[in-house]
């Protein structure tokens, strides 16, 4: 699935301190069945922002004008649970390209980057002091640099480096995905395949 | 190859058709289970690119998570969920794919059906759009849930890249006491770990636990390995692994079983085999559990009190059980329950229809419960027919259901209502799995059974001999 390149990313960070965020809270079944991928922002975490008869609640960050940004910051194990990539896509569809947190769920993390979101792995005590920097001043701007690997609040003078295998990060700074390149390896998957037991 | 491989080590490297460097392996996978849900946006991608299906015999599509489990002969009535349906027979139709759909013999949840069907094989390298694929590892395959980008990938390629992940192992030696399960010693160890706790590896489990306990077993354990955030779980293969699968459709046959058997019978760790984490338990420190809040790993024995705090910090302890409607230091014992579940890929088998039977025998389903029976397959359904277990279950007042996911992610119409609590054999007790607000508590088939027919959390073991 083609997607905008990321390069470097200056926002400020939407706060969801929150630990075991799984996907069923990100996107609950219910609207999973849909066979084409758009509009699953307006679901995004559906039950937290929505009561059962769709009245706003008001107290959800999303729903907070104080916060907004394209940086969601969320609790450690963010992604846990189901694998489905609708989390993923409901998260870029609202309009985040980054996640930063101390820890992702696998299966979550990988779609994500397959999609064109950048989780960003911090420690523990800088998601703290991000938190703390964010309900200070919600529009602190956050800077994620894909070509350096860092996270950056200028303001605070708080800086980390992020990991990334160097095969995804030159494919999300070119929009590119795995497909592309599996599909110019064809020849040697075939007769990879023809040595296969099964 | 080295001494110090383990089981993963040696199914992993087989597959590997290529390494990217500082970038993931490409793996090359056997066999492909697609379902309707998490593939029509692959397929739609495929057409954009205009690409076929690359190896269409490794790769099969059944329909059960947006099914319904009553009048599968009639058409599906919500008109989204048909669409799904139908978009599947279209797309499998398309890139020559066999389909078992709605009212198929061969259809049932993709977990249930890969086994029953000898499309689950020791050594083989097993991916399907769903996180529960980890199943399959039961058998000693490498077998792991995807996304739906990935699923474009291996139909059209056949591979996934993946960086290869860590190895940990999970010993447990000694015997059950009476009354605990498979799906006992599993929540005790996601309770142990938390759900984070295996994130990034592959588990290995070994000891006489695991070779004491049937495929059905084996197969309940991997699947909840996913529930502590690994990757997978498997076991090696052995005498059992292989009396299951002889004869079935889609294993090999004749020369091609010797072959397998050559190859297979390579497939443990060896004795120096190198594991990053490994974890030791005792079978006798395990007791029946049951969840008390909003995931896998919050979990007690029966004779323990909801703990004060947990791993997930405070709030999100608090925030839980709020949720849930529970106190910490509660027992779980006695509380009132509405709803009952009997199924999915964790606990849909044959075999957990029989533990049930054996519970509720004699007794009658409690008036206050609204239970779902559902098997994982029509196989499933067939067996527990013909060797009598259906009928002790009707006995006892209940109605056995038509296969598939059903309650388990309630993306049909069994859900469970706002605030109600449901006892359920499933995988997750996330807010709102099993409908919007619904509260679940996961367990056993037998404990599942017990509160079917008391109305409340009840302690197993006074039904079993
Ligand atoms: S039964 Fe539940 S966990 Fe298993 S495949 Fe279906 S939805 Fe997934």
């Amino acid at each position: 699935m083609a997607y905008e390149p990321f390069t470097i990313l200056k926002s400020s960070g939407v706060p969801l301190p929150i630990e075991n965020v799984d996907t069923d809270q990100i996107i609950p079944a219910r609207f999973l069945k849909a066979t084409e991928r758009k509009g699953f922002g307006d679901n995004l975490f559906r039950d937290w922002r929505y009561n059962q008869d769709d009245t706003i609640i008001k107290d959800f960050v999303l729903n907070d004008p104080t916060y907004k940004g394209g940086i969601l910051v969320a609790g450690k194990n963010f992604g846990s649970g189901s694998s489905r990539e609708h989390a993923a896509w409901s998260i870029y569809d609202y309009g985040f390209r980054c996640i930063i947190s101390s820890f992702f769920a696998d299966i979550f993390k990988n779609n994500c980057l397959n999609i064109g979101v950048l989780p960003v792995k911090v420690e523990p005590t800088f998601l703290k002091d991000l938190y703390e920097i964010i309900y200070e001043n919600p529009n602190t701007e956050i800077m994620v640099d894909l070509p350096s690997q860092l996270v950056l609040v200028e303001e605070n003078n708080l800086a980390a480096s992020f990991e990334i295998s160097s095969y995804k990060k030159n494919n999300l700074l070119n929009g590119f995905d795995d497909i592309d390149y599996l599909l110019n390896i064809k020849n040697e998957i075939n007769d990879f395949a023809k040595k296969t037991l099964f | 190859m080295g001494n110090n491989l383990t089981l993963f080590d040696k199914v992993w490297e087989s597959h590997v058709v290529k390494r990217v460097s500082d970038g993931p392996d490409i793996l090359f996978i056997d066999r492909h289970l697609v379902h309707e849900v998490t593939s029509p946006v692959a397929f739609q991608g495929m057409k954009e690119r205009n690409i076929k299906v690359l190896f269409p015999a490794r790769t099969f599509a059944t329909a059960d998570h947006n099914t319904p489990t009553i009048n599968q002969h009639l058409p599906v009535k919500d008109a989204m969920s048909a669409n799904q349906l139908k978009t599947l027979e279209k797309n499998t139709e398309e890139h020559d794919i066999s389909y078992w759909g709605l009212g198929h013999k061969k259809n049932g949840i993709v977990h249930v059906i890969g086994p029953e069907n000898g499309i689950t094989l020791p050594g083989a390298t097993i991916v399907c759009g769903d996180s529960h694929t980890s199943t399959h590892g039961a058998f000693g395959a490498i077998a792991f849930g995807i996304g739906t980008s990935e699923v474009e990938m291996v139909l059209s390629t056949q591979c996934v890249m993946q960086m290869k992940p860590k190895k940990m192992r999970i010993n447990i030696d000694g015997s059950l006491k009476k009354g605990v399960t498979p799906k006992d010693v599993a929540l005790f160890i996601i309770s142990n770990l938390s759900t984070s706790g295996a994130t990034g590896c592959f588990v290995e489990y070994s000891g006489d636990v695991f070779s004491n306990m049937s495929m059905e077993g084996r197969m309940t354990v991997c699947n909840l390995s996913i529930e502590m955030g690994a990757r997978g779980g498997m076991i090696a293969p052995d005498q059992k692994t292989y009396e299951f699968l002889k004869e079935k459709e889609f294993a090999p046959k004749g020369g091609k079983w010797k072959k397998a058997m050559e190859y297979w019978s390579t497939l443990y760790s060896d004795e120096n085999a190198i594991f990053d984490v490994e974890y030791v338990f005792k079978a006798e420190s395990i007791e029946p559990m049951i969840t008390y809040g909003t995931n896998p790993g919050m979990a007690i024995g029966l004779s323990k009190k909801i703990p004060k705090s947990a791993q997930g910090g405070e709030n999100s302890h608090t925030k839980s059980l709020t949720y849930m409607g529970f106190n910490d230091g509660e027992s779980m014992v006695g509380k009132k329950i509405d709803f009952v579940f009997l199924g999915s890929c964790t606990n849909g088998r044959a075999e957990d229809f029989s533990a049930f039977a054996k519970v509720v025998k004699g007794h009658q389903k409690s008036k206050n419960v609204t239970a779902w029976l559902v098997p994982g397959s029509h196989f499933v359904a067939k067996e527990i027919r013909k060797n009598g277990v259906a009928k002790t279950i009707e006995k006892a007042g209940f109605e056995i259901r038509e296969p598939g996911c059903s309650a388990c992610l309630a993306m049909n119409d069994d859900k469970v209502p706002p605030g109600k609590y449901a006892i359920s054999t499933s995988n997750r007790n996330f807010e709102g799995r099993q409908g919007p607000g619904s509260r679940t508590l996961l367990a056993s088939p037998i404990m599942v059974a017990a509160a079917a027919i008391t109305g409340k959390i009840t302690d197993p073991r006074k039904y079993i001999d």
